[in-house]
């Protein structure tokens, strides 16, 4: 059989192409669930090899929280704000900057394993080519989590007082935003390749994000031409479905919208990380 | 095993396109021990990226073990094993892990067993529990073999596997490789810059320069058919007798070249087990009286700087 070089990209396994001893669909199903538990366990390692950096990386939404929340309780008269209220607005914000920031970075670890080999070996193995994306995507939504419950009981020991109930759906909020933010980080990290490429790009991508969301604060305080801005970023929506959460109105339309929203970026980065993945020399 | 068509990719830079390989055909039989001989940048390591299906062909087809590289990369990469110029191991993982997880992708049955004796095999042994930066270059070398071998592939690509070795070591690896082909007719196609390597272990050397196949052939095919064999003829009598014996001997068949520097005649011939002989009864006949006589052959050194105009010690 050949190909001529017109032909675009390369087809890959569990796709559509074509031709004998093919294992059938089932059986690729499962070796990517396998794959995936593999590549995961062996992340989680290498993340437990260095648990301070996983302290290291709550460092800075937990300073939000201890030296910038104690000034917007004493706010009286700013919408949401003053009292006890202010918690419950500003946790909910800290944790999606964690998400953030914290999924944000973790293309760094693959420019890393691109240039030692390592993904390169991988690739060359029969590995689920999904698994070696979703493996690492679920130890980094593992390693939010944990940190999240970190700032969430500083968060109650300063005063943060929110259902249970919603407090686990805000964090929900937050874990399937970090899981779209790893998949995109590393979608940027195997476009540019090098760290000098990527760091710059994902601070002219995070911070506007960061700041047109309202994570400090709300954006109902923003003036009118900024609110609509903000409008046109997905992260507003997750940020006032999280807060509408911890406030416990769960049928809120702003908790509706951001499900939407959430559901939305999170298929869409993980389908556009899983083909990154799949294509040549990813 | 391997078989490939135009086999061809150019990568595009910022300062314009690069042809690294540019049409490359090639055979591998199975069980064949091939080596890839080339000059820094000569596209070996590209050519073995398109094989082991890392990288997408810009052009040509090729089938590797019995799979069609674009149509099938999946059922490629069950069947081979590769091990990077660069390696492929973790700094941050250690040595067991590395190879637990590399067996148990390629679904190795025996996975424990198998891990020791190849460990056993390479002189892995007693460092599992090491961080793989923590090890030696030539320790991390063969543990990028360990990770290449674990599953017993029908068809292995080693790219300079030997490079940063002790000579001990490479040994060890000859003998495995050997050992892999004799016992389970392991297909082996390795680069290389050490030219004895390519000497003593592979059956059929693959010259590529500059992105194309100048050469190919056994190894003594290709000593013989690119620089010929070189004999040296001492004369004793008389200042005109290696010029008298170059005379005798012009016309005869086998000879390719002949040069006289003082009162040696340098001849370059086609054959030299075979002509020897008769040289000898032509000079006999001639009247022309030999001192000595040596017969040396040419080194795949020579043989490389023939075909490509350079030496391969230059080069590397
Ligand atoms: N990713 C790349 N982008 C651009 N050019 C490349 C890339 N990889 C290789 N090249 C170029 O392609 C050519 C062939 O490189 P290749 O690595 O195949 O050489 P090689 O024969 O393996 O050399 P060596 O003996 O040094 O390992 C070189 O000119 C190299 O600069
Ligand atoms: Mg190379």
């Amino acid at each position: 059989m050949s190909y001529s070089s017109t032909v675009p990209q390369a087809a890959e396994a569990g796709g559509t192409s074509r031709g004998p001893a093919r294992p059938p669909r089932t059986a690729s199903f499962g070796r990517a669930v396998r794959d995936t538990r593999l590549i995961f366990v062996r992340c989680v390692r290498q993340t437990l090899r260095s648990k301070v950096a996983v302290v290291f990386g709550a460092l800075q939404p937990l300073l939000y929280l201890v030296l910038f929340g104690p000034l917007l309780t004493e706010l009286p008269g700013v919408a949401g704000f003053g009292g006890d209220d202010a918690w419950r607005v500003l946790v909910p914000g800290i944790l999606i900057q964690l998400a953030l920031f914290g999924a944000g970075f973790v293309g760094f670890g693959l420019i890393a394993e691109l240039r030692s080999g390592v993904l390169e070996r991988l690739r060359v193995t029969p590995v689920s080519r999904v698994a070696l994306l979703l493996g690492r995507v679920l130890r980094d939504t593992l390693v939010l989590v944990v940190q999240a419950v970190m700032l969430l009981a500083v968060g109650i020991a300063l005063g943060l007082r929110a259902p249970f109930g919603g407090i686990v759906l805000g964090l929900a909020f937050v874990v399937l935003l970090a899981l779209s933010i790893a998949s995109l980080s590393y979608v940027l990290a195997l476009m540019t390749r090098r760290e000098d490429a990527f760091a710059p790009l994902l601070s002219t991508v995070t911070l506007p994000l960061m700041l047109l969301s309202g994570i400090l604060l709300p954006m109902s305080m923003a003036p009118g031409w900024l609110d609509v801005v903000s409008r046109f970023t997905p992260f507003r929506y997750v940020v006032d479905a999280a807060r509408a959460a911890f406030q416990g109105r769960y049928s809120s339309a702003a908790v509706l919208e951001g499900a939407a929203v959430m559901a939305a970026m999170l298929v869409l980065s993980v389908v556009l990380g899983a083909h990154r993945f799949r294509r040549e020399n990813a | 095993m391997i078989e490939t068509r135009g086999l061809a990719r150019t990568f595009t830079t910022k300062h314009g396109a690069v042809e690294a390989v540019c049409g490359v055909d090639l055979t591998v039989a199975p069980g064949e021990i091939v080596g890839f001989l080339g000059p820094n940048g000569a596209g070996k390591t590209t050519t073995l990226r398109m094989l082991t299906t890392l990288l997408a062909p810009t052009a040509g087809s090729a089938t590797v073990a019995g799979h069609d590289l674009r149509s099938d990369p999946a059922a490629v990469r069950r069947r081979i094993g590769y091990v990077a110029q660069g390696g492929g191991a973790d700094p941050l993982v250690p040595v067991r892990e590395e190879l637990d997880l590399q067996a148990r992708l390629y679904d190795v049955p025996d996975r424990g067993e198998r891990i020791a004796r190849l460990c056993g095999r390479l002189d892995l042994d007693g460092l599992d529990g090491r961080l793989t930066a923590e090890l030696s270059g030539g320790q991390r070398r063969r543990l990028d073999l360990a990770l290449g071998l674990v599953h017993r592939p029908p068809l292995l690509f080693l790219d300079e596997p030997t490079t940063g070795l002790d000579p001990q070591s490479r040994g060890n690896l000859w003998e495995h490789i050997r050992r892999m082909r004799a016992e389970d007719g392991t297909t082996v196609f390795l680069t290389t810059h050490y030219l004895d390597e390519a000497d003593a272990l592979c059956d059929r050397i693959l010259i590529i320069d500059r992105g194309r196949i100048v050469a190919a052939g056994t190894p003594a095919e290709l000593k013989r058919r690119i620089a010929g064999d070189v004999v040296t003829l001492e004369l004793g009598d008389g200042p005109d007798a290696a010029a008298r014996a170059r005379d005798a001997l012009s016309g005869h068949p086998g000879i390719r070249e002949a040069a006289v520097t003082g009162d040696t005649l340098r001849l370059t011939v086609e054959n030299g087990d075979r002509e020897l002989m008769t040289l000898v009864r032509t000079l006999d006949a001639a009247g022309v009286e030999l001192a000595a006589l040596h017969l040396t052959r040419p080194s795949l050194d020579d043989v490389f700087l023939t075909v490509t105009g350079r030496s391969l010690r230059d080069a590397a």
